[in-house]
């Protein structure tokens, strides 16, 4: 007999999501002035789990006069105040983060010990640590007494919903600023359930405004003329567009894209644990983290012995229910996002790279992609340089530091990189000469709200977390 | 690891000198502890339930060394400690024996007529054990005494002075001998004491230097000192026996022993075979568990998953 794990799923019965969506104005729940409705499924099963509302330009304007109508008593709260909102929301994240883990699987599709064990906790932490910041903001580095800036007009990507959340509200009502934020079309849900969590917490009215929709939404928003700072996170090209819209006028922008990270292994790295980092690297929430580290640089002279333990490492990878706490791999999140993967695999092997994958079987319904690894990739490759956003893994091989440096650079990207080397010494050189706004040292994907997170090149600009954070919210 | 590529000759040469041996061991690539126990801690979340869980715990209480290794041990005390590994559960006659019954040399013959014609082996800790502070020649007779009484297991510690003074021959050497007086009637466990050892780094050393002396199974621990068995310094001797196994085609056992105490630890540390080593480990001709108290945990879960209620420890015997 096989040692056989029993299923756990999470049941879904903690959570309790309503069959239809409004938007998020002014402290209540509020229909559409003629938006339709859109609905947002289960990824793992392609159920329907609510609808949505499609918010119109009307809406947004809506929603940006209660922020702005919000921003003259919020923004003249004394710090400690508004800290004592953020502390009582992260309270109640904490409180709830059974009930948001199960959802946000749910609507994601990525694996429940990921929300449960990853995204909750730091979303908790980051409303924790800029509810810190608020009373001190003279301190912060900028000058005493910063000011906002105003409304901020946020717009989130569907892979983090909750997380990326917290990231751009925690640090935009701690410095004293008023929020409309979208999140992504396929997951919606999250965002609308922090809503209630900002009523819970007795938030004043029009502080946080959430408006649901597509890319339509998103534009009304970020050309608003009421808003004065936009955060985007999200692809390069959408990122690229709202640049253009918001070039010439006086709004602050910040932006987190696209990346390619490179995950570079040096023959002295301590291979088993670099085998786990490499995996968390690029299969953490199905490789649909834009700091991923896709492009696995691994030194010439090791490049078997790591591909062999990565091999059979990856044959130990659950993919399945989501909901499921042994589960390691989830489903994509939609169908859209799994045909560009598709695709862009396909195009791997048409170029010649070498395709391998563990034997894994798929479930039947909802939208699904084995762990995949491409071995003789070089820089010349499509997938070595164009971001996949799925759990698709490049492998390139270099001779010396210097290549490897060459290599982890020659990318339009510069979001996250990794190094895994005993050699403290060559850590050290190496991360100097890495033109990434993250770098990585024997470990990968670890976050935390007290370190600035954000790129170089087409991976954006700006920072968010840590003190860094701060500014891209204060009028310095 | 080292590349594979003529292994068999390269492994051959490594214990040549201290100097080619130690060469060898500080080739071995390094372990970062922060993700060893990162690792060894997320496989311990896995859900081992209903079937799963029979299954473990009957598997778990068939790699149990059952052990007494006091001073105070008798002949009255070892009778006792046999007649539970034969039979773990007298109300339940489907419960598997324990792998064997682990005492002092002195007691091999007893404990080796009380489990007689049941399948259930003798362990015994020779070479002075727990601190190995003794004359090569006191080791070995040590050694001879409890395979000459019928012991089918010796379990040795190494010089761990020698080792942390990076005297790596004089380890291998006395591992050699104990090997060789264990003739081929006795299997070798090479205890490292692991909490001495104190760093991964070490503990991987000690592995492969076990390993490449002969040992048939390595063993993190005397369950005497602070530190024994943890999943994380466990999760390592796989990988390495693992990767020795890849390169030699030679497989050794791995024996956790101390502080393992409950049947949901027992299940974790199954659950890091599995997915490190493999199943081809979960036998307990290859993975055991060196504990006294573990055994009545896991023969109340068992009697739980049986009745579905809760027994207690009236309900299994003290011995």
């Amino acid at each position: 007999m096989a040692f056989e794990y029993a299923p756990a799923p999470e049941s879904r019965a903690i959570v309790d999501i309503a069959p239809s969506y409004g938007l998020f104005i002014d402290g209540e729940f509020v229909e559409s002035s003629g938006g339709g409705l859109s609905k947002t499924v289960s990824p793992a099963t392609e159920e329907v789990l609510a609808e949505y509302t499609q918010a119109n330009a009307e809406d947004v304007d809506r929603a940006v006069k209660a922020a702005r109508k919000a921003f003259e008593k919020w923004s003249a709260l004394p710090g400690a105040e508004r800290a004592k909102y953020l502390f009582r929301i992260a309270r109640i994240i904490q409180e709830r983060s059974r009930e948001l883990a199960v959802l946000e699987t749910l609507d994601n599709g990525k694996p429940i010990k990921e929300t449960r064990d990853a995204d909750l906790p730091l979303v908790a932490a980051h409303f924790f640590y800029y509810a810190g910041w608020a009373d001190k903001l003279d301190h912060a580095g900028f000058g005493a007494n910063p000011r906002p800036l105003g409304v901020a007009g946020q717009v989130i990507p569907w892979n983090f919903p909750l997380l990326m959340l917290a990231w751009k509200i925690a640090p935009a009502l701690a410095t004293g600023n008023t929020v409309v934020l979208k999140p992504a079309e396929t997951t919606p849900l999250s965002a609308l359930f922090f809503a209630d969590i900002c009523r819970q917490a007795g938030l004043p009215k029009g502080v946080v405004n959430i408006v649901t929709g597509d890319g339509r939404t998103g534009a009304a928003l970020v050309a608003h003329p009421d808003v004065n700072k936009v955060a985007f996170t999200g692809s390069t090209a959408v990122g690229k567009e709202i640049a253009r819209t918001v070039a010439g006028t006086a709004k602050k922008l910040t932006l987190e894209l696209g990346g390619k990270g490179a995950n570079i292994v040096f023959d002295d790295a301590p291979v088993d644990q670099a085998v786990e980092g490499i995996v968390s690297g690029i299969f953490f929430n199905q490789g649909q983290v834009c700091c991923a580290g896709s492009r696995l640089l691994v030194q010439e002279s090791v490049r078997d012995e790591v591909l062999d333990a990565l091999k059979r490492r990856l044959s130990t990878l659950r993919l399945g229910d989501p909901l499921d706490k042994n589960t390691d791999i989830g489903a994509i999140n939609s169908a859209e996002q799994l045909a560009r993967i598709t695709a862009l695999a396909e195009q791997g092997e048409a170029e010649g790279a070498e395709r391998w994958s563990p034997a894994c079987e798929l479930p039947s319904s909802g939208y699904w992609f084995a762990p995949t690894l491409f071995t003789n990739v070089t820089q010349a490759h499509t997938i070595a340089r164009e971001e996949i956003f799925g759990p698709v893994l490049s492998v390139l091989t270099f001779r010396t530091p210097d290549e490897a440096v060459a290599k982890a650079n020659n990318t339009q990207y510069g979001l996250s990189a990794g190094i895994w080397s005993e050699k403290g010494s060559r850590i050290l050189a190496v991360a100097n000469k890495l033109r990434a706004g993250v770098v990585w040292s024997n470990t990968f994907n670890k976050f935390d709200p007290t370190s600035p997170f954000g790129g170089y090149k087409e991976s954006g600009f700006g920072r968010e977390g840590g003190r860094h954070g701060l500014e891209a919210y204060l009028d310095v | 690891m080292p590349t594979t590529a003529s292994s068999a000759h390269v492994l051959s040469d490594v214990a040549a000198s201290d100097s080619t041996l130690r060469r060898f061991l500080h080739g071995l690539p390094g372990v970062d502890a922060v993700g060893l126990e990162a690792r060894a801690a997320s496989l311990g979340t896995r859900s081992i339930k209903n079937t799963a869980k029979a299954y473990a715990i009957d598997l778990a209480i068939s790699m149990v060394d059952l052990t007494t290794l006091e001073g105070a041990d008798t002949p009255g005390k070892v009778r006792a400690l046999g007649a539970k590994a034969v039979h773990p559960d007298p109300t339940d006659r489907t419960t598997p024996a324990t792998a064997a019954v682990c005492v002092y040399p002195d007691m091999v013959a007893v404990a080796k007529e009380a489990v007689a014609g049941s399948g259930v082996k003798v362990a015994s800790v020779a070479t002075a054990f727990p601190a190995g502070r003794a004359a090569l020649d006191v080791k070995l007779a040590d050694v001879r005494e409890a395979v000459a009484a019928g012991a089918d297991e010796i379990d040795m510690v190494i010089d761990r002075g020698a080792f942390l003074s990076g005297r790596y021959l004089k380890v291998y050497d006395e591992i050699v001998a104990v090997k060789e007086a264990c003739g081929t009637s006795a299997r070798l466990k090479v205890i490292f004491e692991t909490g001495e050892l104190s760093t991964y780094d070490n503990i991987r050393r000690a592995s492969w230097l076990g390993m490449l002396a002969g040992a048939d199974f390595i063993k993190t621990s005397t369950g005497k000192v602070a530190v024994n068995a943890t999943p994380a310094n466990t999760l390592l001797m796989l990988e390495a026996v693992r990767d020795f196994r890849a390169q030699t085609g030679v497989q050794v056992g791995v024996k956790p022993a101390g502080g393992i105490r409950t049947s949901k630890d027992a299940i974790k540390f199954l659950v890091l075979v599995n997915e490190t080593a493999g199943e081809d480990w979960l036998d307990n001709h290859w993975f055991r568990f060196g504990a006294s108290s573990l055994l009545n945990d896991l023969l109340m879960q068992r009697q739980k998953l049986a009745t579905g209620r809760y027994s207690g420890p009236d309900y299994v015997t003290v011995d």
